[in-house]
């Protein structure tokens, strides 16, 4: 409002961008913000997940061979390709922020459903996954197999914790990627204003990271031979 | 009211109507939403304290049976602590004042700042639902095993509208950290900001390094209690000690999101009283991240006596001490520049003394039990109960309603009367101190906390404590009506009654919606007063 009414004054000061939200002073500095804010939202899910990995090492610790034999029930080659599949994905969601900086939109498009697939095919070998557990009652609860040591159920349960939490970040990603899908479709975004685009790839970034941590650390215990 | 028509309006008269406020983008209503959902919260609280306090004027347990005296004191430490000390100064406040300190329009995420105020009202709701089913019982800190396997009660809609409410705190400190890093005024350097600015920073650092910690622990019990995993399960070998620690590495650092925006209130008032710069102002800003940091470090002296090694005991005692010198540099620093300042003795006065003198009996009862000899013999006993209260209603409160009675007038555009503030900040001195100190010697003499019922060499001092709580009630009641009264004059509020410094006290009583007609530039350092008057005197 304060700016039209500016340009009815005749104080032609230099075009806003529409993106420009009222309360910042230029797009440089709404970036910045919106940046910066992303990495401190980022370092609230490290303290999230750290909890986890807290739990994680103090049982591990206290029960190695608990640990061991819950590992061995993990397929590492449906993990393995999972973890394939995410890393090609960072890749592609950098190179669609890179086309969103460039302005190239069929970049941007192109790159945004890859990256979208890639997410979707990492939820569907997770499912299979999760549904051989149920299958071989390693679910903790009432029906975890009774011959086993109960100390796996901690395994298990902080296995369904860590790998479900990630889960459902890969999730609200993947929501997040098809609305700047449909804005990068529309035309949104230009070498003046992708930070949409960059605070949701360093988003992806993250969780793809969370994985590269959480797959040798449950997948591969004792598969160093 | 009829102001001139060119004039922009203040942002209480800007659109008007329910959905104008419901769904308002703007920090300064948002802090009013916030205001109103804390005091309705404050008020519920204190009607679980005045419960227990009624049930303790007699040894015997006769007005609760010891399961609902169990989900009575829950209930006020979870919405005391939860929906009332937590968001209270930033929320309200700290929302209302950083942007206009900073000399931006807004908080750099006005969507995300209202998010909050829904998630908050959401967790609240949820867990005023836990009340109605039945309550919960396991105390506000939710220990395991009890909370997980044990108890009956509603644990998992109390725990779920704990972890909600956790993210709308994540988010205002989020959207502080982002505001005082990339919103400042040209001229705003770090070191010319108002300590205010400088506590809702350290606090909002706080806020999110700790909340996600007890976010995930609270998932992890709920995941136990809802879908049968086992975590701190000590039958499949889980460890319920791991709870707590991951409990209090977030609520000890916690007892400081309560306490230093507080501590930045009292700096700003400080300051203002005594017309002075605010003695070793780059000391009291670093003590504030000093405390935010070393506060981390200390969870362990909540723990001396749960299995913990005795040299973990021992380094946790030892940081604890630590973590006091930063506090003592600040309540050394508002006490040198008290000395030698024309002290103005207006009612924000009042709640500044008030504050100074309850911060320290609570700052130094805390390290008697910092010291881990002598917590094994106070542990969980009532001398716990009133340090904590020293330092979060004496403390917390106090710097709470100071604030408030502070920047009342640009907030509502209303002064209110000045006699009736010092009443209140004298009964809610008087009334405190005579709740809580009897509890020092309560607990000191062995009354154990959290029992219905106690041996009848205990009722004089409790008797005492009950009554004192009455005294405080009054002076509680007396502010809300005194404040809520001068909401229906006119707006008779200079833009600055007490002639303090800062960018909120140059812009009108209540301010525009945009906070500044035109974008200010700071050219002075904080608490200019001595410049100021100077000046003032050559004209």
């Amino acid at each position: 409002m304060a700016h039209t009414d500016a340009n009815a004054n005749g104080h032609t000061k230099h075009e806003h961008h529409p993106a420009l939200q009222h309360h910042f002073h230029s797009m440089a500095q709404q970036l910045e913000a919106s940046v910066l804010g992303m990495w401190v939202f980022l370092v609230t899910e490290v303290m999230f997940f750290g909890g986890l990995f807290m739990a994680y090492i103090l049982y591990r610790n206290l029960y190695p061979a608990a640990w061991l034999a819950g590992s061995h029930e993990l397929n590492e080659l449906l993990g393995g390709v999972n973890t394939v599949v995410l890393i090609v994905s960072s890749l592609t969601m950098a190179l669609a922020v890179r086309a969103a900086q460039v302005g190239s939109r069929i970049g941007q498009i192109v790159n945004l459903i890859l990256t979208i697939i890639f997410g979707t095919i990492f939820l569907v070998v997770k499912y299979f996954e999760y549904a051989a557990k149920f299958e071989h009652h390693l679910v903790p609860g009432a029906h975890f197999d009774p011959t086993r040591d109960p100390a796996q159920q901690l395994y298990f349960s902080l296995y369904f914790m860590m790998t479900g939490i990630h889960a459902l970040h890969m999730v609200v990603g993947i929501a997040v990627l098809l609305i700047m899908l449909r804005k990068a479709w529309k035309g949104h975004f230009s070498a003046e204003y992708f930070a949409p685009v960059e605070v949701s790839g360093l988003y992806w970034h993250f969780v793809d990271i969370v994985w590269i941590f959480l797959f040798p650390l449950l997948y591969l215990i004792g598969k160093h031979h | 009211m009829n102001q001139a028509v060119n004039e922009p309006n203040s942002y209480l008269d800007a659109p008007h109507g329910i959905a104008s406020w419901l769904l308002t983008k703007d920090h300064k209503r948002i802090a009013i939403l916030y205001l109103i959902s804390i005091t309705v919260f404050f008020i519920i609280g204190a009607l679980f304290a005045a419960s227990i306090r009624v049930e303790l004027m007699t040894p015997e347990g006769d007005l609760f049976s010891a399961d609902l005296y169990n989900k009575v004191f829950t209930l006020h430490g979870v919405v005391m602590i939860f929906f009332f000390l937590i968001p209270s100064i930033p929320a309200t406040l700290g929302n209302f004042l950083v942007p206009i300190m900073c000399g931006a329009k807004d908080l750099a995420f006005p969507k995300i700042n209202l998010m909050s105020w829904y998630l908050y009202l959401i967790g609240a709701t949820m867990t005023l639902m836990a009340v109605f089913l039945g309550g919960v019982d396991t105390g506000w800190t939710f220990y395991t095993p009890y909370s997980s396997m044990a108890s009956n009660t509603n644990v998992t809609i109390a725990a779920l509208g704990v972890f909600i409410a956790g993210f709308s705190s994540i988010l205002t400190g989020f959207n502080f950290i982002v505001t005082i890093h990339r919103m400042r005024a040209p001229g705003l350097t770090w070191f010319r900001m108002p300590l205010f600015l400088w506590a809702n920073y350290a606090t909002s650092l706080v806020m999110i390094l700790g909340t996600p910690v007890v976010a995930i622990t609270i998932l992890l019990v709920g995941a136990e209690r809802a879908l049968g995993f086992a975590i701190f399960d000590p039958r499949m070998g889980g460890d319920p000690v791991l709870f707590q620690h991951l409990f209090w590495f977030y609520s000890h650092p916690a007892v400081y999101i309560m306490i230093l925006p507080g501590m930045g209130v009292i700096s700003e008032l400080v300051a203002a009283v005594s017309r002075k710069q605010i003695f070793g102002y780059s000391f009291v800003a670093y003590s504030s991240l000093a405390i935010a940091i070393i506060g981390f470090l200390v969870w362990g002296h909540h723990m001396f006596v749960s299995s913990q090694s005795i040299y973990a005991g021992l380094v946790f005692s030892i940081i604890t001490m630590i973590v006091a010198v930063p506090s003592a540099v600040k309540t050394f620093n508002w006490t040198a520049t008290l000395y030698k300042g024309s002290i103005t003795w207006d009612s924000p006065t009042y709640w500044v003394i008030g504050f100074m003198g309850l911060f320290l009996i609570g700052g130094l009862t805390g390290l008697f039990l910092g010291a881990m000899g002598l917590d094994v013999h106070l542990h969980d006993t009532y001398f716990v109960v009133a340090h904590f209260h020293y330092i979060m209603v004496g403390g917390g409160v106090m710097a709470f309603l100071g604030g408030i009675h502070f920047w009342w007038p640009k907030m509502t555009g209303r002064m209110y009367p000045e006699v009736a503030g010092k009443i209140a900040a004298v009964l809610v001195f008087v009334g405190f101190n005579l709740t809580f100190f009897p509890q020092f010697v309560l607990g000191y003499l062995g009354m154990p906390r959290r029992y219905h019922a106690y041996p009848e060499e205990f009722q004089i001092l409790n008797v005492l404590s009950t009554s004192g709580a009455a005294v405080l009630g009054a002076g509680y009641l007396l502010i809300v009506i005194y404040l809520v009264a001068s909401l229906f004059k006119p707006r008779n509020a200079p833009a600055n009654p007490w002639g303090a410094t800062g960018l909120e006290w140059d812009i009108p009583s209540p301010p525009i919606t945009a906070n500044f007609a035109t974008d200010p530039i700071v050219t002075e350092d904080a608490y200019n007063y001595v410049g100021r008057a100077r000046k003032a005197g050559e004209k």
